[in-house]
């Protein structure tokens, strides 16, 4: 163990794909950080980036096909409207548990300090402007640059 | 357990934070607040008494929550309380502290 003890000092939280249940377990994970007086900063990557995109971050869907979760058929996940079904569904049950929708934890992440960077990569790759993004990120970087903001003792990365 | 704050005898938790907020008074938050390192003003107290009353209406509390008290905004929030702001607000406001995720 390091003078910190072991404890944690810093969330580098990566978020690379973009179905609801993933954006809001690296919310809340992010959220929780600072909630407890922990650093975090978040890298949208690939598919995360429609997390952080003004036009998509509103149309965020729960996976109905290949989630076991889900408890239905494969088929029957893949039918027309049922993963707006679901995502309804869902929607319902987290406004219950008092979880804010994508666009207003967004906010909540912001003041309260945490870092929203986007990949550079993934931008270039899907012909991402930096307008196309909401303008509370930090910033487009690269990986190496995501590493080096992570540097210093007790800081932990997370990838979802 | 107990703990002698300001002279008093007062019943806290292992964290803590107060278990029987009637043994609250300005004093402890006080005190409370030097061994947290917070200068308190008049706009923490603002805070404080905020939290007291939603404490006593029984409302959980969340950063959500606090953002849309139309009392302070998270940003705020943060800045009167660096570190943990729930947490620590809820200590000097001698209140349980919040099992909230959000």
């Amino acid at each position: 163990m390091n003078e910190f003890n072991g404890e944690i000092k810093k969330m580098m939280i990566i978020l690379s794909k973009a179905t609801l249940e993933n954006v809001y377990a690296a919310f809340v994970l992010a959220n929780g950080a600072r909630m407890e007086g922990i650093e975090a900063e978040m890298f949208f990557t690939f598919f995360g980036l429609e997390a952080v995109h003004k036009k998509k971050l509103e149309h965020l869907h729960v996976a109905t096909v290949g989630n076991p979760a889900m408890h239905m058929p494969t088929m029957l996940g893949g039918l027309p409207g049922m993963e707006a079904l679901a995502t309804n569904m869902m929607k319902k049950e987290m406004e219950k548990v008092d979880m804010p929708d994508v666009h207003e934890f967004l906010e909540i992440l912001k003041a309260s300090g945490v870092k929203l960077w986007a990949c550079k990569l993934a931008m270039e790759m899907f012909h991402y402007k930096k307008e196309d993004m909401i303008d509370d990120l930090d910033g487009v970087i690269t990986v190496g640059d995501f590493y080096k903001q992570g540097s210093g003792f007790g800081t932990h990365m997370l990838f979802v | 357990m107990e703990k002698i704050i300001e002279g008093k005898t007062i019943s806290v938790n292992e964290e803590g934070y107060l278990t029987n907020f009637t043994q609250w008074d300005k004093n402890i938050g006080e005190a409370i607040s030097k061994e947290v390192n917070i200068t308190l003003t008049p706009r923490h107290w603002q805070v404080i008494s905020y939290l007291q009353d939603e404490f006593k209406k029984e409302s959980p509390l969340s950063i959500r929550k606090i953002g849309k008290s139309g009392v302070v905004d998270i940003k705020e929030f943060y800045a009167l309380f660096p570190n943990a702001p729930l947490k620590t607000a809820t200590k000097i406001a001698g209140i349980p502290k919040p099992a909230s995720c959000i």
